[in-house]
């Protein structure tokens, strides 16, 4: 098989991956001589359904011992396979990568013979690009479940970045649906990640100079909608996730169903907004100091589709606003819907030399059709009198409704909402 | 009024710190780009020089919005630069003041397209001799060159590039930054070897089910498509996306049939057996004779799970016949079992074999043989709810639990499975008949005979 077709048929297998950013590696590896990872998160190409092309992304072979009912490589599947060999990976990243086609790799790989041995492919792709090629370039590797603990020392040697893929959102899910995998192991090899990354940390700040280890941190992915898992349960892995594993990113990925596929599995793919909701809801958790009891508002233990969280709590919270913006503390000004967290540091500095009022916040861009009802300003703001209506709900909402739908994937590259 | 003139940042803080030192106002200066000047700008009577205190973030900002192509960028920054030293030092923590907003914009704007620059810059390989260079064309929106330029060379640092555009070029040859006049398009290279795998690599990474032609279009400005490769595939790949939507679904791309699909809604061992006849769901069917389906009374409260039926099982249409099936027999009696009593069955319920002469040697089942089938077995154990299932052999005992299971550590181990309150797994007769060690395989037979021993007295 030609490269070409490899590469169309790797490409295809990886294009469901949330996963895509380059980013949180600042410094280049020294010694380098193609390659930075400066300048993070550069998209050097976007594709019609408007996700961002940063990475090749790749997986190393389509073939699959395992067979987890929500993935299209399992070995039910009759997906056409290919493997790429390392060196035709090597040399894809580089030359893509002097052409500025690309920020850097990620690669995954399907399970052949065993998990060490899959683990060691992988890693032998990242050590030939750093130590043959002198590759500075990003690289993210995708761990394989069950692999060794000390491959995984190996791998965070040579990438940016280690993930290792929490599958679904509770352990009995998995139990369920991906039986091989235990949900133990694979939050164990997190703790390990974490933990390599954290003495690395301490060691360079005592001054020693260890070997490096994944300094662009780990990530994760989830599978939303394969089971009946609510969005409190989901919240509440990525924040054990966040909190316990120190993750930099969670990424949610929406089910697509599988025709004749599994008694087990749902017929229907969960709504794309509720991928971009989670997004939001977990924006709101990390930056905005909401925590997971306080977003769910709705007796099922889901997020709203039609409202974004923040809205939606404000919504049953009516009695806390309206809040003074020019008086309300930062932590109050980032409860109020429409204002972000650029906004509202605008707004501490403004309002030190004036009195904001209406028309300032308009320039400082903030979504005015959903925060007017809920804050004062120096001048009249009538929108103040919608407050308490039954109604505020649709007065509030973007009029744009369809947008919504395609925005996930753009909070999946950010992580903004 | 005085005329002056500014090309880049430097010549802009040199007048502008003349200006200041003479107290000449902003109403009363007009800048202008030094190629659009036709005015000489007045000598300034010379001024006590004095030093300018202004907050570093105007500095960084000053430097940035000196790369917009906008001529009134001066006079923004002159009248900033005038009203920070007139009494409104704080004046760009006031992000709505009219001036700071125009001036952040133009800022904005830089830093957006500097961004664009470093992403969208396509690189060509040019060989002239033994030497090797990459040439790419862009056309920033503003003269940002000199500011995006720096990033490249760290990048790139090892190998010789240019880029080419129509304000100004800038190359490197592994040390320096050089400098020269700017080129129409048709001066840089027009096609690179790379282009058509990168076209596959995009072409691919696209989901064809998630069309956003807007938001590629935000992110990626249609000025731009002209000099990326990948942009000449956007209308194909647009206008195909509802018709492979479609075919994906049609064609159920990507998604083997099972076993599950050849199994009715509503069954029994019998209907089961009968629909078992007909699965094509692998490619098995192909070669062997017949299907083999599992065997026995529908009371058993014992089940035998083997790998796949042999060369004779394949002919007379009934597992366990063959030479490993009188050994299994034998080591039944002697544990005080009789096979009447079982259900015996196999994994995959087709015989596999390659060709050698007239032979039919058998062959291992592929994973995607046994996940082909799977679905028989999970049927035939549900029907028959067993206290005690026995896989033989480790193609059975990793059917039933899982992929790590090692038959030497854990052989004749009673677990509680989703398929039985008791499972347990141990060696295949065949197994114990290909063993050329005699010792050896003395030893396993008694195993196996022990483990069948143990598992009945279980249940007596
Ligand atoms: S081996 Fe199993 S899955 Fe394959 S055709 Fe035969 S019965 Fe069907």
């Amino acid at each position: 098989m030609e490269v070409r077709d490899k590469l169309a048929i790797l490409a295809d297998a990886a294009k469901y991956d949330a996963s895509c950013a380059s980013s949180g590696a600042k410094q280049t590896r020294a010694g380098s001589k193609l390659g930075t990872t400066e300048g993070m998160g550069i998209c050097h190409s976007y594709t019609p359904d408007g996700r961002c092309v940063s990475l090749l992304k790749i997986l190393l072979t389509n073939f699959c011992i395992y067979d987890c009912q929500y993935c299209v490589n399992r070995v039910s599947s009759d997906t056409p396979r290919a493997r790429f060999t390392v060196d035709e990976v090597v040399s894809l990243t580089i030359e893509f990568y002097k052409r500025n086609y690309i920020e850097g790799l990620f690669l995954s790989s399907g399970i052949i013979q065993n998990s060490d041995y899959t683990m060691e492919q992988l890693i032998a792709v990242a050590k030939t690009l750093r130590t043959q090629q002198a590759f500075g370039g990003y690289i993210h590797l995708k761990t394989i479940p069950n692999a060794s603990p000390l491959l995984l020392t190996e791998a965070g040697r040579w990438a940016d970045r280690l993930s290792v893929n929490i599958e679904l959102p509770t352990a009995g899910d998995l139990l369920q649906l991906a039986p091989e995998k235990k949900r133990e192991q694979i939050t164990d090899a997190m703790q390990g990640i974490a933990e390599t990354i954290t003495e690395t940390k301490s060691e360079e700040q005592a001054g020693l100079h260890p070997p490096r280890f994944a300094p662009a941190g780990q990530s994760t992915q989830m599978i939303v909608g394969a089971t009946d898992s609510p969005d409190a349960d989901i919240l509440q892995t990525a924040t054990e996730l966040y909190d316990k594993h120190q993750l930099r990113r969670v990424y949610y990925s929406a089910y697509s169903p599988i025709p004749h596929a599994d008694a087990r599995l749902p017929g229907k793919s969960p709504p794309l907004v509720r991928e971009h909701r989670l997004y939001q809801a977990d924006w709101l958790m990390r930056y905005y100091g909401f925590d997971t009891q306080e977003l769910i508002v709705s007796p099922d233990r889901n997020l709203s589709l039609e409202l974004d969280p923040k809205l939606a709590w404000a919504l049953a919270n009516r009695q806390q606003f309206p809040i003074d913006v020019n008086r309300a503390p930062r932590e109050l000004l980032l409860r109020v819907p429409g204002f972000g967290v650029r906004n509202v540091e605008k707004m501490l500095s403004v309002r030190r030399h004036h009195q904001l009022r209406t028309e300032d916040l308009r320039k400082l861009r903030v979504a005015w059709n959903r925060a007017r009802a809920f804050v004062i300003t120096a001048d009249h703001n009538p929108a103040l009198a919608d407050l308490d209506k039954l109604d505020l709900a649709r007065r509030t909402q973007p009029r744009q409704r369809q947008l919504l739908l395609f925005e996930a994937a753009e909070s999946a590259r950010s992580g903004e909402v | 009024m005085r005329f002056v003139q500014a090309e880049r940042f430097d010549d802009w803080r040199e007048t502008a710190r003349e200006l200041l030192c003479a107290e000449v106002p902003p109403a009363e200066v007009h800048w202008s780009a030094e190629s659009d000047s036709l005015l000489f700008a007045d000598e300034l009577a010379p001024a006590a020089p004095k030093t300018i205190h202004v907050p570093p973030q105007f500095v960084a900002l000053a430097k940035d919005v000196a790369f917009h192509r906008d001529s009134r960028r001066w006079e923004i920054l002159y009248r900033l630069l005038w009203r920070l030293t007139h009494g409104e030092r704080q004046l760009l923590e006031i992000s709505t003041d009219d001036d700071v907003h125009a001036a952040t914009q133009m800022q904005k704007a830089v830093k957006r397209d500097e961004h664009k620059m470093h992403a969208f810059v396509r690189f060509r390989r040019v060989l002239e001799g033994e030497n090797e260079s990459y040439v790419a064309w862009h056309r920033p929106d503003h003269l940002i060159v000199r500011l995006a330029a720096p990033f490249f060379a760290r990048r790139f640092s090892a190998m010789q590039w240019s880029i080419l555009t129509p304000d100004e070029s800038v190359h490197w040859d592994g040390h320096e930054l050089r400098y020269s006049p700017g080129v129409p398009a048709t001066m840089a290279p027009q096609q690179d070897a790379l282009d058509e795998l990168w076209r596959t690599y995009y072409a691919h990474i696209f989901n064809p089910a998630r069309v956003n032609v807007a938001q590629m279009k935000k992110e990626m400005p249609v000025r731009h498509w002209a000099t990326l490769p990948e942009a000449q595939l956007i209308p194909e790949l647009i206008a195909q996306a509802e018709s492979r939507v479609r075919t994906m679904i049609d064609t159920r791309e990507g998604f083997a049939t099972s076993a599950q699909q050849f199994i009715p809604a509503q069954y029994d061992l019998s209907s089961l057996a009968a629909a078992a006849h007909n699965c094509t769901a692998c490619d098995l069917h192909c070669h062997a004779t017949q299907t083999v389906f599992g065997r026995g009374p529908a009371t058993a409260r014992i089940v035998l799970v083997g790998e796949q039926p042999g060369n004779q099982e394949d002919q007379q249409g009934q597992p366990f016949v063959g030479p490993a099936g009188q050994l299994l027999e034998e080591t039944l009696t002697q544990a005080g079992l009789q096979r009447s009593e079982l259900y015996l069955t196999n994994v995959v319920k087709h015989f596999k074999f390659i060709l050698r002469g007239k032979r039919r040697l058998h062959q291992k089942p592929g994973s995607r043989e046994i996940a082909a089938c799977q679905p028989w077995l999970a049927a035939e154990l549900k029907v028959l709810q067993p206290e005690l299932l026995v896989c033989l052999g480790s193609t059975a005992a990793q059917a039933i639990f899982g992929r790590g299971f090692r038959l030497t550590s854990d052989r004749g181990k009673l677990i509680t499975t989703q398929f039985a309150p008791r499972t347990l797994a141990t060696w295949h007769p065949a197994a114990i008949l290909r063993m050329t060690n005699e010792i050896r395989q003395q030893e396993m037979r008694e195993q196996l005979v022990r483990d069948l021993t143990i598992s009945a007295a279980m249940l007596a």
